[in-house]
């Protein structure tokens, strides 16, 4: 995805991630990297998902994502279990750039604290915290 | 064009850059392009065709005058009265324990006339290094050339014909340089680069260098940014200061005993020839990751050591990288266990180059 993008129907965290409340299921969540996160780090290519059962904690690190030249840390929006983890993204790693909001998602999680997400930002704010 | 952020230079390519849609970061100082399109795309244009490099920021020091060949002895670990007018050589900058400050290449441009081009990062150290041992030698004369000169890589297996196109007369053959007109533009070509492909360097004022990538570029060179630059060095194994070399390690566990002639008596010359004569605790090897992963500079070694830089090779689709070892476990197919920020991955230490040099 070359131009920068945020999706109105997401939350955003300050540490460049997203998370999509299920809208079948307030209490599940999706989550990935921003565009802005995607495009700092160059192309994506490693991801070793973490595992099914693992426990995230709002604001650390559950995960990394490798571009050629550095590793970064995946900072969990909010806490919960993760119920679904993306398998096709070790064999396409590449797929957190092209589609960071659709076939680049990370993980799913159970809600642990639902009341979390009204400390996330909405996407006009998300993109003023960017600057210019 | 906005001014750079404070502390940070700017090369005379900048707006080049900007234009050409390039991520700049802050390197050793400078705002320099990290990639343009992306890492991956630049490495295989440069290994296919060819990719072009603004390296403006890398230092330039002048020695010249009846000792400058006495002086520079004196500072460089290789033979610098067997470089022949108008041919370039590779050493290191030691001090007198042997611990490397900085590695370079050295152009003899006239008989009593040398440039030496510096990492960006030690240019000031370097300068102040050749101009405190040149009180010794009162014939030899030291300048700081940096704004003088901009500097463009050419490389890849296209690079010569695409510079040539433009060129009055033949390019110098490698490890040669001389003074070419490039499309009117006075330019110094040297037959070296850092990617393990054929291809020049080239050297002109800063003023004609927008010019001269300009005239590149339409031919096809493709601007390829530092990321790039450093996954390909690394895939043959070239040594990077600050990863491979620091003042804490000298050039025989580096693996660069072949650029120190110690009969030369360079400063530290001492200490290398103690280091080849007992042989070194530690040595570089170059190593390929089994399966999946990427190991990093730093990342510790079972048994002692540690990784000095690694990536994922464009080239191989696999996790590579270089490190220091026991020189007892230096051996080739060795297998390393490497703790990658708590996950161990075992690698292999492979020949070098990774990548076949052409």
């Amino acid at each position: 995805m070359a131009e920068a993008s945020y999706p109105e129907d997401l939350l955003y965290h300050a540490e460049h991630d997203w998370a999509r409340i299920d809208p079948g299921d307030p209490g599940q969540a999706t989550l990935g990297i921003t565009w802005y996160a995607q495009d700092s780090l160059g192309e994506v290519v490693f991801f070793d998902p973490p595992s099914v059962g693992t426990m995230l904690v709002k604001d650390e690190p559950y995960a990394e994502v490798e571009s050629v030249k550095a590793v970064s840390d995946v900072v969990a929006p909010l806490s919960g279990e993760i119920v679904e983890v993306n398998d096709s993204l070790p064999d396409n790693p590449a797929m957190i750039n092209e589609d960071p909001y659709g076939a680049g998602w990370l993980v799913k999680v159970r809600l642990t604290e639902p009341a979390e997400t009204e400390s996330l930002l909405d996407a006009a704010d998300y993109r003023g915290s960017l600057g210019g | 064009m906005s001014s750079a952020p404070p502390g940070l230079r700017r090369t005379a390519l900048y707006d080049r850059h900007v234009e050409a849609g390039a991520k700049l970061v802050d390197f050793a100082g400078w705002e320099m392009p990290v990639q343009y399109t992306g890492v991956r795309e630049e490495h295989m244009a440069v290994r296919e065709s060819a990719g072009i490099f603004d390296v403006s920021h890398m230092g330039e020091i002048e020695t010249s005058g009846p000792q400058a060949v006495e002086l520079l002895q004196r500072l460089l670990s290789n033979d610098v009265a067997a470089i022949p007018p108008g041919g370039a050589q590779y050493s290191v900058l030691c001090r007198e324990d042997g611990g490397v400050l900085d590695d370079l290449f050295t152009y003899r441009l006239e008989v009593d006339r040398f440039l030496t081009v510096t990492n960006a990062a030690n240019h000031v150290a370097d300068l102040a290094w050749f101009e405190g041992n040149a009180v010794d030698f009162p014939e030899a004369r030291v300048s700081d050339r940096i704004d003088e000169w901009a500097m463009l890589a050419v490389q890849g297996p296209l690079a010569r014909e695409m510079v040539q196109a433009g060129a009055d007369s033949p390019l110098p053959a490698r490890m040669t340089s001389e003074t070419r007109r490039i499309g009117g533009i006075e330019v110094l070509v040297c037959g070296t680069g850092y990617t393990g492909e054929d291809g020049v360097e080239l050297l002109c004022s800063p003023g004609q260098a927008p010019e001269l990538w300009d005239q590149m570029t339409r031919r096809g060179a493709r601007p390829a940014g530092l990321g790039a630059r450093d996954t390909l060095r690394l895939e043959v194994c070239f040594h990077l200061y600050g990863n491979e070399l620091t003042v804490e390690r000298g050039p025989i566990e580096g693996g660069l005993g072949w650029c120190c002639k110690e009969d030369t008596g360079f400063i530290g010359a001492e200490a290398v020839r103690a280091a080849r004569e007992a042989g070194p605790a530690e040595k570089l090897v170059a190593f390929t990751i089994d399966g999946s992963g990427i190991a990093r500079q730093g990342n510790p070694i079972a048994g002692g050591g540690e990784v000095t830089s690694g990536t994922l090779s464009p080239c191989l689709g696999i996790g590579i990288g270089m490190a220091y070892v026991p020189a007892e476990r230096a051996a080739l197919g060795t297998r390393l266990e490497i703790d990658v920020r708590g996950r161990s991955r075992i690698a292999t230490i492979a020949a070098k180059p990774l990548v076949p040099k052409r």
